[in-house]
């Protein structure tokens, strides 16, 4: 009975091959628009989210300067107000994992005949651990070497692959503004961070001899910027407000005066940027499911046409025998199945495109198998959905009046 | 006497009309008896086709009652009629019906379809049917590739393909030449001697011969009603409208 069915419909739209293609033609465009966004949502999603995860958890960093109630920063012209005292006490309170002082800018690197420009940090050595890097090779340095400023540098992998080449960067010396720096270790790998930086375009030196030998800066033992990681995420606000009274003491700043320092939760601002992306990634499925309405809309539109044109058809299937049921399931049956077949080329042409954008422009994507299961319950829904009024309206035909139609 | 096939009491039909409601079928009284062959005449618009309408349960009549073998039809929803319509009864249609994008074996077979029976149980019956009419070479062409005295065939094959044990048939012949409408005739004729009930609505005589039994529709009336040998051509006798009581045997 199914069988003979399927074989009708199948017959049905092969005898209207080009309207029945016309009409797939909607579902494919939604179902292909749907993948496609899908894919892009969810890499997009899935980047920020691994760009998180290699960022570090739990952290803020104080930056030196106040802000002023007109908006406009002052002091950073003249010293910076924070200093490595002020770390020194922070990673005395409760709930702190870790704070380094850092000092950072972006300088040429010369090894041999070859340059490269990067992220140049100067920090203490917990700075690995709260920014969660690894060491891929080689070893990282020690307090005796931000006490001693000697002059060692730990590279990331672009920074290694760039300057170094085919080279084993460990041991060699490279120049930073004229310096000799000696490469102690090699960087694990993190990838992009979630506003888009490479992450591994960075070396990191000791904060002393970054001071003293590469940013120049007078104010020895002051520095722009402190990296402080809470133990856990529920501490976070404690170890904030914590630091802030702390800051403020040492700072000697009577009830009423604003703050000489600005800290700024960079897992907040992760956090955002993720429920940033959730939101575009749903907005995107959400305006590409309306051309999957309008899809539907055009199935229901076809199906209306072909029962008026096939009353009579109906009315000889009535006659022989068939029952309301009968029709309706007819019907039905060839609205899903074109909606099914548009939706199954739209998901081959949506994956194919969206490998195509991975492909050329480098652009994460995501293809999840749910992808699949969304267009199959998709066309079976839209097609049921929009199939239904047109087959109900050609089981409910009277015999005779079918029967009579011309 | 045998039982009766068809009973109708008092069936009238009224059709709504933009002149209002027009009284095509007026208190027609009719018994027929399973295995009789009978044949329906009267001027066209004297509603013969409403009748059949009414008897193969197409339509529903505006007054009176039909009883299908001993069933009263009035009693029954949409689906105990479209199965009486698959079952009981096999209809044929002066213009054969066919689906034109369907094989005639496929044709043939649809009924068996919305009768649940499975695929080759569907193919089995039809080729016989198609043998039966003489047509089973033709199984997997299409009803264009064939004459109108073909398809009319193929449409006596789809309505008996469901084992029916009565065939009515609104002007089977109509749109046929005289010589393929004897062949129809003698088809039918063929299955009257089986033991199935024919009704065949016709307006030409040397058709209406074939039947042994003749009624005369006149503006929604039954106003004659006799009997003939199976030669055709003696009347045996006119019945008063009152006493329609078949079976002459
Ligand atoms: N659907 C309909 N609506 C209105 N009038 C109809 C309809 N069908 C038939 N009639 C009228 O009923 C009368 C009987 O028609 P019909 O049964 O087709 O006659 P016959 O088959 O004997 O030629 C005719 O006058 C015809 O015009
Ligand atoms: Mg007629």
């Amino acid at each position: 009975m199914w069988k003979a069915m399927l074989g009708e419909a199948w017959l049905a739209m092969g005898a209207n091959r080009l309207r029945s293609i016309l009409t797939m033609l909607g579902m494919v465009i939604g179902v292909g628009a749907v993948v496609i966004m899908l894919a892009i949502g969810q890499g997009a999603q899935y980047a920020v989210q691994q760009s998180i995860s290699t960022m570090g958890a739990n952290l803020f960093i104080l930056l030196s300067g106040s802000f002023t109630t007109a908006g406009v920063r002052s002091g950073s012209s003249g010293a910076p107000t924070l200093n490595v005292g002020d770390a020194e006490a922070i990673s005395e309170l409760e709930g702190v994992a870790n704070v380094a002082p850092t000092h950072q800018g972006t300088r040429q690197l010369v090894y041999g005949a070859q340059n490269w420009s990067a992220t140049v940090v100067g920090t203490t050595p917990p700075y690995l651990e709260a920014r969660a890097w690894t060491i891929a090779s080689g070893a990282a340095f020690g307090d005796s070497d931000v006490r001693s400023a000697t002059r060692v540098a730990l590279i990331g992998k672009t920074v290694a692959e760039n300057l170094f080449a085919d080279d084993d960067p460990v041991g060699k010396t490279m120049r930073i503004q004229q310096n000799p720096f000696t490469v102690v270790g090699v960087l694990g790998s993190k990838g992009q961070s979630f506003d888009g930086r490479d992450q591994d375009d960075t070396v990191i030196i000791p904060l002393s001899t970054a001071q003293r030998k590469v940013f120049g800066t007078p104010f020895l033992g002051s520095v722009r910027m402190i990296m402080v990681q809470a133990a856990s995420a529920d501490e976070m606000a404690t170890v904030e407000k914590n630091v802030e009274a702390l800051l403020r003491q040492r700072h000697r700043l009577r009830e009423g005066m604003p703050n000489d320092f600005f800290s700024r939760n960079l897992s907040a601002v992760a956090e955002s940027e993720a429920e940033t992306t959730r939101t575009m990634s749903i907005l995107l499925g959400a305006i590409a499911s309306i051309s999957l309405i309008v899809g539907g809309i055009g199935i229901m539109n076809i199906m209306l046409v072909s029962v008026t044109e096939r009353t009579r058809e109906i009315g000889i299937r009535m006659a022989i025998g068939a029952r309301q049921k009968d029709i309706l399931t007819q019907f039905l049956l060839e609205a899903v199945m074109i909606s099914f077949a548009g939706c199954l080329i739209g998901l081959l042409i949506g994956l194919a495109v969206a490998l195509g954008i991975n492909f050329f422009t480098g652009m994460v994507v995501v293809i999840s198998g749910s992808a699949a299961l969304i267009a199959f319950v998709v066309a079976a829904t839209v097609g049921i959905f929009f199939g239904w009024y047109p087959a109900r309206k050609a089981a409910r035909l009277d015999p005779i009046e079918a029967l009579r139609y011309q | 006497m045998s039982e009766a096939v068809i009973r109708v009491v008092g069936l009238g039909k009224s059709y709504a009309t933009a002149a209002g409601l027009f009284p095509a079928l007026r208190g027609v009284d009719l018994t027929i008896q399973a295995g009789e062959y009978i044949a329906i005449m009267g001027p066209s618009g004297s509603g013969k086709s409403t009748f059949m309408n009414l008897l193969g349960c197409l339509d529903t009549p505006s007054v009176g009652d039909y009883f299908l073998a001993g069933e009263r039809v009035a009693e029954m929803d949409k689906d105990a009629l479209a199965q009486l319509r698959n079952r009981t009864l096999g209809f044929v249609f002066q213009g054969f019906n066919l689906l034109p994008r369907m094989t005639l074996q496929d044709n043939v077979a649809l009924p068996l379809v919305y009768a649940g029976k499975d695929k080759d149980s569907r193919r089995a019956a039809a080729r016989r049917m198609l043998d039966k009419v003489g047509l089973a070479a033709y199984a997997e062409s299409l009803p264009s590739r064939i004459s109108g005295g073909q398809q009319q065939r193929v449409a006596i094959a789809r309505a008996l393909v469901n084992q029916p044990r009565l065939i009515l048939a609104d002007e089977p012949t109509g749109n046929l030449d005289s010589h393929t409408s004897e062949e129809i005739m003698r088809l039918f004729g063929e299955l009257n001697a089986e033991g199935i009930t024919i009704v065949l609505v016709t307006h030409e005589p040397d058709i209406a011969a074939h039947a042994r039994r003749q009624v005369r529709f006149l503006d929604g009336r039954l106003v004659s009603d006799q009997f003939t040998d199976a030669c055709g051509d003696a009347a045996v006798g006119t019945l008063p409208e009152s006493s329609l009581e078949g079976g002459a045997r």
